[in-house]
């Protein structure tokens, strides 16, 4: 059993990984993005590609890619997402959802239906362990995993809480229209959070490829747990996120435990009774579970 | 400034016109299958569903403000408990309406939770409601997981005869729900509906029950996809799950209302014929299509997210079917330089629905 | 010309015009008073100058540079910060982390955040703490501190005594006194038409969107501005 648990924990890592790109850019620009998953898949399409043609493994075909997926947010940013939000809080759901209908079409007409793995591209690390104390097996690539969603997820931190970019993305969250009158660029900070958010994903998109297959479709089940992952956390800090996954990761492997169809119906359930027990608690005057308490300052 | 008496109307000659237009229409619909090859009817059958989803879609976004990507919980479920009900020995066709009257209850529990949560956390949350109940419904032995059952029940009517009911119910339940729609928006529901889908939170200030709106327009959402879900089920006997729960349905209704026109009654219904008339034209080119639409609802979010309908109700006034009222009034227009120039005639619309 | 100036201002809230047509010129050094009741279009005109609201018509100028256009993040850039009305600090942030985003535009200067903590003693044992945790008075200190942070040439108030008790506005306006002085250009919003006159060299009262007096403020009598403020004087516009 404790095996169990310890992969769940690693699995944590990964679940982590996906959703504090979400978590981010909401918690900066108030904005839910639907295509979030299908743009990790994207991501794993594209080391997929570099690997099986050009023959980059994919740690190096991070090199490319991320840079890639940096410039994918920030355009992300400027020409869809910033125009819709003008047109309110809705807008923007049904053009980022519409956009992942686009992306995982345009996949299945690239790549087809067939289901693909990084695992072949990346030699033994795929199935190699370490045994720790106790006979257990701990897989090389889940450790890799969580510790790359520790060091991200400690990195950006850092960044917000050190630098001045990260204060200016902070401020723009805050206040956007404040933010500009002590000096900040509003709409470059948004860009700036939107290239890194999907730097994460580019990341998440990787290891999504390493540790499983996936199908042009895979988008939605992965934007699902990150968004699971966020809202058990409580979205407002980052370390929340990490431990929204690992709960989410030990969900799905007891219900694995319990039934065989269990995996994911133990990960949705627990979602469930999270928010249940949240808005009870809560009451009426919930407002929000990603936002961050009140925004004006008096 | 003077004042001029504001003059405030509920129909317009042409809402008259087209009043009548709807009924004959209707009745034109009902005596069509006479004309129609079983093929066209078929077709006709799966506009009349797209009307309803397209209408009940818009009834939770475009008037409620709910945004949801997860209403093929609705559909599939519909599907799934005419099924049941039908295993269970009630005549096929009663249970495809029994059907949307539970799940109709069902939603109301749901929207206890669910309408707690604000814009995408609702999209995305009912997305993992949809998701968790496919896989439940995927449990049940009936159904046999993904390798689905059919409505068996409904193969002892003759072929011709059973497409021509299911024509007629659809056609039925299609003007039953927008009427439904239509009287809740005109009646003093729809007054609510209207502040709060201009300002929430200053319609909750002066006293509209906000919950308790959108409760009803969730219900009433579900009640109406859950019979188009039954209706579907009927016109191709099958069920598999993964069709039903599946997020396209969603997907097209998207397409359709914003197309249309999200929060306008009529944006939605031609919403759902040009969705239809796509679908025939395009529908064999597969993916492309797919990606098309998904293009189509990226770029009218972006550049025209009135609609169709929309537009056209801004550029010229036009108003089919009033379900609000409009006031008409004489403004003077004080220029930046502070001479007054000639009193103007303007019409402040302050009704878009 | 004047160092910094408006011309035939108008800015419009949706169908509202707040300010129609105001134009007027401050030297540099020069301390300038909008007076007017509420409502008159005073905070508006200040927001406009700090490039928060686009305004309708007319022109903002800064030396030869007309800035009507330019967003306002770049106006903290060339010169102009305000303090806004309420303050708008940002309050999951500490008092350092906003008075460090006011040198996010990165002119040269000698304000520093020591430099503040120096202005505002009470800030001191406060550096680290949230801002949304403060007090009013200190928080009213760190928007003034997180504007000068900016360098500026013009610093803009939007009635910083608002809200505060009397023992604290003087407190607030000893520390403005010596930002006088250093030459700085100060266009404020003040409620207090007394404490108005007595700081600045010149005073603007606007109605409705108007102005309705422009007069020297050692001169004009107490009187007069108060007919104005009331729109009892009717005094035509000074020529532009």
């Amino acid at each position: 059993m404790s095996n169990q648990i310890i992969q769940g924990v690693l699995l944590g890592g990964y679940y982590a990984l996906i959703a504090c790109g979400l978590s981010f850019m909401f918690s900066v620009m108030r904005i839910i993005n639907l295509a979030h998953g299908s743009l990790a898949v994207l991501s794993a399409y594209a080391l997929w590609w570099l690997a099986s043609r050009f023959h980059i493994p994919p740690f190096a075909g991070l090199l490319i890619v991320l840079p890639l997926m940096a410039v994918i947010g920030w355009a992300l940013q400027r020409f869809l997402l910033e125009r819709s939000a003008r047109g309110g809080a809705l807008l923007p759901i049904l053009t980022t959802f519409g956009l992942a209908i686009v992306i995982d079409n345009m996949l299945f007409e690239q790549f087809g239906a067939d289901t693909r793995s990084l695992a072949p591209f990346i030699g033994s690390l795929s199935y190699d362990s370490w045994e720790w104390p106790g006979s257990i097996y701990v897989g090389k690539l889940a450790v890799i995993m969580f510790f790359a969603a520790v060091v991200l997820l400690g990195g950006l931190q850092l960044f917000l809480s050190r630098t001045g970019l990260g204060r200016a993305i902070r401020a723009t969250s805050e206040d956007p229209d404040t933010a500009g009158l002590v000096g900040v660029d509003a709409r470059r900070a948004n860009a700036v959070a939107a290239a890194i958010a999907l730097v994460t994903v580019g990341l998440a998109g990787a290891f999504l490829g390493m540790r499983a297959t996936f199908d042009p479709y895979a988008g939605t089940p992965q934007l699902l747990f990150a968004f699971e992952a966020a809202v058990i956390g409580g979205a407002g800090s980052l370390w929340g996120t990490l431990i929204g996954g690992i709960v989410l990761a030990l969900a799905q492997t007891l219900g694995a435990q319990v039934h065989p169809q269990g995996f994911l119906i133990g990960g949705h359930a627990v979602f469930l009774i999270v928010l249940f027990v949240r808005l009870s608690m809560a009451g009426l005057s919930l407002r929000s579970l990603f936002n961050p308490p009140s925004r004006s300052a008096s | 400034m003077s004042a001029a008496s504001p003059v405030i109307e509920r129909g317009t000659a042409t809402s008259r016109i087209a009043g009548v237009a709807v009924a004959v229409i209707i009745a034109l619909l009902a005596f069509a299958p006479q004309f129609l090859s079983a093929g066209a009817v078929d077709r006709m059958t799966a506009l009349f569903i797209y009307v309803i989803l397209a209408a009940m879609w818009n009834a939770l976004a475009g008037f409620g403000g709910l945004v949801s990507v997860g209403q093929q919980v609705f559909f599939g479920l519909g599907a799934y408990f005419a099924i049941r009900l039908a295993d269970a020995g009630l005549n096929p066709f009663l249970a495809l309406f029994a059907s949307g009257i539970i799940v109709g209850a069902v939603s109301w529990p749901l929207s206890l939770i669910m309408l707690r949560l604000r814009n995408g956390e609702f999209a995305i949350g009912m997305w993992v409601i949809a998701a968790l109940t496919h896989l439940l419904v995927n449990l049940d032995r009936l159904v046999q997981g993904e390798t689905g059952t059919s409505l068996i029940s409904l193969n002892v009517y003759d072929a011709s005869a059973r497409r021509l009911t299911i024509y007629w119910l659809a056609l039925a339940s299609m003007t039953a729900l927008l009427a439904i729609l239509f009287g809740l928006l005109r009646g003093s529901t729809g007054a609510a509906i209207r502040a709060i889908r201009d300002n929430e939170d200053a319609a909750a200030s002066v006293g509209v029950r906000v919950t308790g709106t959108k409760r009803l327009l969730f219900v009433l959402a579900a009640f109406g996809i859950g019979i188009a879900g039954a209706l579907w089920l009927a016109t191709s006997i099958t069920f598999q799950p993964k069709t039903y729960f599946n997020v396209q349905w969603t997907a097209y209704m998207i397409f359709m209302v914003l197309v249309g026109g999200i929060g306008t009654f009529e944006g939605a219904i031609l919403g759902a014929v040009v969705f239809f008339l796509i679908e025939t034209w395009f529908g064999g080119a597969g993916v492309w299509y797919l990606v098309g639409l998904g293009a189509t609802a990226v770029l009218f979010s972006l550049f025209l997210p009135r609609g169709l309908w929309g537009t056209i109700e801004e550029r010229f006034g036009l108003r089919l079917l009033p379900v609000g009222y409009r006031v008409r009034l004489a403004t003077d227009v004080v220029d930046p330089a502070g001479n007054d120039t000639q009193p103007q005639h303007t019409t402040t619309d302050r009704e878009t629905a | 010309m004047s160092f910094m100036a408006v011309e035939n201002l108008v800015v419009r809230h949706g169908l509202l015009q707040a300010v129609r047509g105001v134009t007027f010129g401050v030297e540099r050094g020069e301390t300038l008073a909008l007076v007017g009741a509420n409502g008159a279009g005073k905070t508006t005109l200040l927001r406009a100058i700090a490039g928060a609201h686009q305004p309708a018509a007319g022109r903002v100028l800064l030396g030869d540079a007309d800035l009507t256009s330019v967003p306002s993040h770049r106006r903290v850039g060339m010169g102009i910060a305000l303090v806004p009305e309420g303050r708008k600090l940002f309050v999951r942030m500490s008092v350092e982390e906003n008075l460090l985003l006011g040198r996010t535009a990165g002119r040269p200067g000698d304000w520093s955040v020591d430099k503040v903590l120096e202005m505002f003693p009470n800030l001191k044992p406060r550096r680290h703490t949230k801002t949304g945790h403060l007090s009013g008075g200190e928080q009213q200190a760190t928007a003034i501190g997180r504007a000068l942070m900016s360098n500026p040439d013009v610093l803009l108030l939007d009635e910083v005594s608002l809200g505060l008790s009397p023992l604290i506005v003087d407190r607030v306006y000893a520390a403005l006194q010596g930002l006088i002085r250093s030459g700085t250009t100060i266009i404020l919003v003040e409620q207090d038409l007394n404490r108005a006159l007595s700081v600045s060299d010149k005073v603007i009262c606007m109605l409705e969107g108007r102005i309705a007096l422009t007069a020297d403020s050692k001169s004009v009598s107490r009187d007069e501005v108060t007919k104005a403020y009331f729109g009892l004087h009717k005094q035509k516009a000074e020529p532009a």
